[in-house]
C-alpha cells in the first residue's frame, strides 16, 4: 500500500530577535552567531503557544489541498511545550479545524522528534486502511533559561502534515528508527526550563542517532546519498546538520533548501518538519528527499520520500516557509523577555 | 478554584470558528449566534453559518490598562470589525504595528485569556492584517 503526504502547512510566528541582541545582554561576544551558524530566531507573540501554532499550521495544510476535515481519523501532535500537562492539544486542534468527532487523538512527546513520531503513527493507520487521513503535527514554543546557551536558539514554530493514500504530493517509501536511553537533554515535571549535558549533546546523542537511523534506512532500501536530491536533518543550530550531512556523504547543496535554522532558530518538534516543508516548497516531481529527525533522550527517525506531480497543483495555494521567514518583525531583549514571560511580576 | 469552563465550552464554536447564524428567509447574517431573527421573528428560517472571518476595521483603540488576565499583553489594539457578511464584532488586532481604519483583516487563532496559572486556557479568534501575505487571495481564505 502506497502512502505519504497529501498536504502540508507551516506556521512561524511573526517576531524575531537577533542573536547579537541576546549576546549583548549577557556580555557574550558577537561571534556566537558565527559559531552556532544561527543569526536570528523566531519569538512567539504573548498570546501564542504550541496549540495556536499547531492550529495555524493545520488550517494551512487543509487549505493548501482543499481537504474536507471530516476525513481526518487521527490527530497526533508532537511537542515538548504542550500547554496542558493533562488535556490533549489534539482535542483543541480538532475543534479548531472543524473535524467531525469521529477521530482518535493523543499528544506525543519525544523532545525534538515528537512530530516525526506522529507521522509514523499516522502512516501505520493509513497504510493499514484503518483511517482515511491522519494529521501529524510538530509544534513548539521552546524555552531556554535566561543566559543559558539554549536561549540563543530556542525558537517557536510548527508544521502539519496530512498523511493519506490518494492524491499524494509525496510518497513515503519507508522509515527507520534508532532509539536508545541517552540522557543528553531533559526536563523534569514541573520545571520551567530544560537541562542539558553540554557537549554530551553532540557525538553520543545527535550524531550517533542520526547517523545510525540514516544508514539503517539507506541499507534497508539499498539507496545511497547520491540517490537523493535533497536532505533534511534536525537543526538545533546551523553547524550540526552540516556536519552530519558531510559525515553521511550528503553535500551542502542537498541540505541548503531545507536549512531554515539560521533564520528562525531551533523550533524543536517543528525543526525537521519545517525543513521538509521548505524542501517541498521547491522540489520538482520525481525528486527524492531524505529526512532524519533527532529527539533527545534519545532517538532518530529517518524517512525516504519521493515527490509526486500533485505538488505543482497545490504548492502555491498557501504561504511557503520562505514567505514566513521574510515576514519577520524585530524585538529588542526587553520586549523579547516580555513576550516569553521571562519577567516575573 | 472557581472556573468558567462550562461557559467557555458553550462558546467554543463561535470563538474558534466564528460560527454564527444565517436567516434563509431574509438573508441576514447574525453574529454572535441567535435563535431568533430580529427581522423575521416567527417566520425565520435559521441555519448555522461559519463566517469567513475576513473583514474591515471600522474603528479601533489601544488598551493600556487591562484586567489581570490581559495585563501582560498591554498595550494592545482592540477594534470593531465589520465582517464581510455584514455583522460587526469586537476583536483584538495582532501582528500589526499600526492599525488603520478601513484596513482589511483575516482571522487568526490565539489565546484569549487564562484562568490564572492553574485554570483553563481560553482560545479563540483574533484578527491580523490581510496584507501580510500578499499572494493570499481572499478566495482561498474563504475556504480556510
Ligand atoms: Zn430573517
Amino acid at each position: 500500500m502506497v502512502s505519504g503526504i497529501v498536504s502540508y502547512g507551516v506556521y512561524i510566528p511573526n517576531y524575531r530577535i537577533r542573536l547579537q541582541e541576546i549576546a549583548r545582554v549577557w556580555g557574550e561576544g558577537e561571534d556566537i552567531s558565527e559559531s552556532l551558524q544561527v543569526f536570528e530566531k523566531s519569538v512567539p507573540d504573548m498570546d501564542e503557544d504550541a496549540v495556536t501554532i499547531a492550529v495555524e499550521a493545520a488550517r494551512t495544510a487543509l487549505m493548501r489541498a482543499d481537504l474536507d476535515p471530516c476525513r481526518i481519523g487521527a490527530i497526533y501532535v508532537g511537542s515538548e511545550s504542550h500547554p496542558y500537562a493533562v488535556k490533549p492539544t489534539g482535542t483543541i486542534v480538532g475543534e479548531a479545524i472543524c473535524t467531525s468527532s469521529d477521530f482518535t487523538a493523543a499528544d506525543f512527546e519525544f523532545a525534538c522528534k515528537a512530530g516525526t513520531a506522529a507521522i509514523q503513527a499516522c502512516l501505520g493507520l493509513v497504510s493499514s486502511n484503518l483511517i482515511d487521513l491522519g494529521l501529524a503535527i510538530g509544534s513548539d514554543v521552546s524555552q531556554g533559561a535566561p543566559g543559558d546557551m539554549l536561549e540563543y536558539t530556542a525558537a517557536a514554530g510548527g508544521a502539519a502534515f496530512v498523511i493519506g493514500r490518494d492524491n499524494l504530493v509525496a510518497e513515503i517509501e519507508g522509515f527507520f528508527s534508532f532509539t536508545t536511553d541517552t540522557p543528553d537533554f531533559w526536563r523534569r515535571e514541573g520545571m520551567p526550563y530544560p537541562e542539558h549535558g553540554g557537549r554530551f549533546t553532540g557525538e553520543p546523542a545527535y550524531f550517533k542517532h542520526i547517523i545510525s537511523a540514516a544508514r539503517g534506512l539507506m541499507e534497508r532500501l539499498g539507496t545511497d546519498p547520491e540517490d537523493y536530491d535533497y536532505a533534511v536533518f534536525h537543526q538545533p543550530n546551523g553547524k550540526f546538520p552540516m556536519r552530519v550531512a558531510t559525515k553521511l556523504g550528503f553535500s551542502r547543496e542537498q541540505i541548503e533548501p531545507g536549512l531554515v535554522v539560521p533564520f528562525i532558530g531551533n523550533t524543536y518538534s517543528g525543526s525537521c518538519l519545517i525543513g521538509l516543508a521548505a524542501t517541498l516548497d521547491v522540489a520538482k516531481p520525481g525528486e527524492k528527499i531524505f529526512v532524519t529527525s533527532f529527539g533527545s533522550g534519545a532517538g532518530s527517525d529517518a524517512f525516504s520520500i519521493t515527490v509526486k506531480h500533485r505538488i505543482e497543483d497545490i504548492r502555491c495555494r498557501a504561504p511557503s516557509v520562505r514567505d514566513y521567514i521574510a515576514n519577520g518583525r524585530y524585538l529588542d531583549y526587553a520586549m523579547y523577555a516580555k513576550h516569553k514571560n521571562k519577567l516575573r511580576l | 478554584m472557581t472556573t468558567n469552563a462550562p461557559r467557555f465550552w458553550r462558546c467554543i464554536p463561535q470563538r474558534y470558528n466564528l460560527i454564527g447564524t444565517h436567516c434563509r428567509s431574509c438573508g441576514e447574517y447574525i453574529f454572535p449566534p441567535r435563535n431568533l431573527c430580529p427581522t423575521c421573528r416567527r417566520v425565520a428560517e435559521l441555519e448555522e453559518y461559519r463566517f469567513k472571518g475576513t473583514g474591515t476595521v471600522i474603528t479601533h483603540t489601544t488598551i493600556y490598562n487591562a484586567t489581570e488576565d490581559f495585563e501582560r499583553q498591554t498595550p494592545y489594539d482592540l477594534a470593531i470589525i465589520q465582517l464581510d457578511e455584514g455583522p460587526r464584532v469586537t476583536g483584538q488586532i495582532v501582528s500589526c504595528p499600526e492599525v488603520k481604519i478601513g484596513m482589511r483583516v483575516r482571522p487568526v487563532f490565539r489565546i484569549l485569556g487564562k484562568e490564572g496559572d492553574r485554570g483553563i486556557i481560553y482560545y479563540g479568534t483574533k484578527f491580523a492584517p490581510l496584507a501580510d501575505f500578499s499572494y493570499e487571495s481572499e478566495k482561498s481564505l474563504s475556504k480556510k
